[in-house]
């Protein structure tokens, strides 16, 4: 029962998206948009669940003292603050007993893992952190100059969340993404040899497409420049379109055949068993 | 003595070249001139070493990545730029709107895609608040709502202060649910963003008075290259909803929407050069917008020097790899 209740729900519900494609009634949208907030609803809980597998696999690494461990108290850290900042705003124009309080929120967790962590001086690790979220309940029941904010995205907004996805998040992404330049400039000069006509091809393609952004020919480009542009255009529209065109065919029919398979039962990965 | 004496006869008239350089040049020109010479030079140097079949090591190739980004964002070298057909046809198509009507721009991506695709993002959003089009902003992505706040604090609205939220713009934020959101706000815009990013009811906002579901919007432009992103746009509102879409995507996705393109994406965008492309057109169109900030356009130089060094090492590592076989073959 545990195995066929999932698979005859997946059947049902799966044919039943199938069939209301084809029939534009009324009762048919309402139960497609019904279940579309289903599938919305679903998602947001696994975002909770991702964070709370988060939260253990980072637990998991301190406690067993797996390499470079010391980045998971980090991790953690840095995920509670983002959420505070996220939820919370300034009531006028000053922060008052926030900081403290996201420093003893943040001890608290700390605290709290070691208390799990160190089985020696637990009761230590547990009475303190029960004085910082004395501390922490204190600063929230007393400090007015700002409050948490559940209901609107207004944290969003504040000057703390802003400031650090700014200054930290933005500059970290675009640092990792922007290695790339280097590691591309390497692997091409490695990579990018003609060793045979299908390499020559490629290299040969990967040419002209770069070579068509440069305005660096000189005196030469009236003759060279729409030369490398029709060419350019013509690899971009006639064999990248066709092979792009093949893999999203490819693609398309995969995903039929992999649908049918999970809607009749055969496909069972879902399950977590295959 | 003789030899030091003609050395320091060398090293004086190398100077006094130098210097006079230095003034017959402005600095920024001077910095240009140093660093295309450096890269240049280099360049010769190694394709001259490459007859040799002498492997280039790979700190080397970093160090001269490095010289060509690095350089031109000291010293700016911008490039006028001839917008291609599918840029056009995008800038064409917010042109031919009649003042007031309704464009979507969604912010679907993160800060890694952010320098490549933001420029595009703010040069569009530029273009439809001068034209009178109403802007709705909106992501689908969590790391797309700050961005996009950002771009309209930091860029958009400073330029267009006369702007009012509600009546000619409006950002309805992120909202998760991937294609979900898609399949819903294509029947539905309140079903899905029942509220703003202030919290004023949709059914307050003036933007919305006439606009229920994206089937009454004039023209959508999707902003990623991820997941959720220009294709999902097709494939749940486009063609559904039957709504003008087009893309502003990074580099590396474009030829993938190509396929799209024109029948269901009116235009793409292509990374930094299709942002330089339009922000050429739109200073072009509008002299008044010559002051404006234009990042695809200053990121062209370092992208295109870059360029020229990948170009240039893959013609010096097959003179190598010949050379080598040539080597080979002779033992």
């Amino acid at each position: 029962m545990k195995r066929q209740i999932p698979v005859i729900l997946v059947g049902m519900f799966g044919l039943f998206m199938i069939f209301q494609y084809f029939v534009p009634h009324e009762s048919s949208e309402w139960v497609y948009e019904f279940l579309l907030d289903w599938t919305i609803i679903i998602g947001i809980f696994a975002m909770a669940l991702g964070l709370w597998s988060l939260y253990r696999v980072s637990v998991e690494k301190i406690k067993t003292r797996k390499p470079a461990w010391g980045y998971n108290y980090l991790t953690l850290c840095g995920l509670f603050t983002m959420m505070f900042f996220g939820f919370t705003t300034q009531n006028g124009e000053a922060w008052g007993w926030f900081f403290p309080f996201l420093v003893s929120a943040n001890l608290v967790l700390v605290l709290m893992i070691q208390a799990s962590v160190n089985k020696g001086g637990r009761g230590l690790f547990l009475g303190l952190a029960g004085v910082f979220l004395v501390a922490c309940v204190v600063i929230i029941v007393f400090d007015n100059t700002w409050g948490f904010h559940f209901e609107t995205a207004q944290g969003l907004q504040s000057t703390m969340f802003r400031a650090f996805f700014d200054h930290i998040l933005i500059p970290i992404f675009a640092t990792m993404f922007s290695l790339l330049a280097f590691f591309i400039a390497s692997a091409a000069y490695r990579a990018f040899r003609a060793r045979n006509v299908m390499a020559t091809l490629l290299l040969l393609a990967a040419l002209i497409v770069m070579l068509r952004f440069h305005p660096f020919y000189g005196p030469l480009t009236p003759y060279i420049a729409p030369f490398m542009s029709k060419t350019s255009n013509w690899l971009m529209n006639v064999p990248n379109l066709a092979a792009q065109r093949a893999i999203i065919i490819g693609v398309g029919l995969g995903i039929v055949a992999t649908a049918l398979k999970v809607i009749l039962g055969i496909e069972r990965g879902y399950m977590g068993k295959g | 003595m003789g030899k030091v004496n003609l050395t320091l006869l060398l090293a004086a008239v190398a100077i006094v070249i130098i210097i006079a350089i230095a003034l017959i040049f402005p600095l920024e020109r001077l910095g240009q001139l140093y660093s295309l010479l450096l890269i240049f030079g280099g360049l010769v140097a190694l394709l001259l070493r490459s007859i040799f079949a002498k492997e280039v090591d790979r700190r080397i190739i970093f160090l001269f990545i490095f010289v060509a980004v690095a350089a031109p964002l000291l010293f700016p070298i911008t490039f006028s730029e001839k917008p291609t057909a599918v840029v056009k046809a995008v800038f064409d198509r917010v042109e031919s709107l009649p003042p007031g009507s309704t464009v979507l721009l969604s912010f679907d991506f993160d800060p890694a895609m952010a320098p490549e695709v933001q420029p595009m993002a703010n040069a569009i959003s530029r273009h439809c608040l001068k034209k009178g089009h109403k802007v709705i902003f909106m992501s689908l992505w969590a790391t797309g709502q700050a961005l996009l706040t950002q771009s309209l604090t930091n860029t958009i609205l400073p330029e267009f202060p006369e702007k009012q939220d509600g009546i000619d713009y409006v950002n309805i934020g992120y909202k998760a649910g991937n294609e979900g959101v898609l399949n819903v706000i294509v029947s539905n815009f309140e079903k899905m963003f029942p509220t703003d990013v202030n919290s004023v009811p949709l059914g307050e906002i003036e933007i919305f008075d006439d606009i229920r579901s994206c089937r009454d919007l004039d023209f959508i432009v999707s902003f990623g290259g991820g997941l959720p992103g220009s294709k999902e746009w097709v494939l749940f509102v486009g063609d559904p909803g039957g709504v003008d879409v087009a893309a502003g995507v990074a580099a590396v996705v474009a030829p993938q929407l190509y396929p799209y393109y024109p029948a269901q994406l009116v235009g793409i965008l292509g990374g930094v050069k299709g942002a330089a492309e339009y922000e050429f057109s739109l200073k072009e169109t509008y002299p008044d917008l010559k002051d404006m900030d234009t990042p695809g356009l200053k990121m062209m130089g370092p992208q295109t020097l870059a360029h020229i060094v990948i170009i240039s090492f893959i013609v010096i590592g097959n003179i190598i790899y010949f050379r080598g076989r040539r080597k080979e073959k002779g033992q």
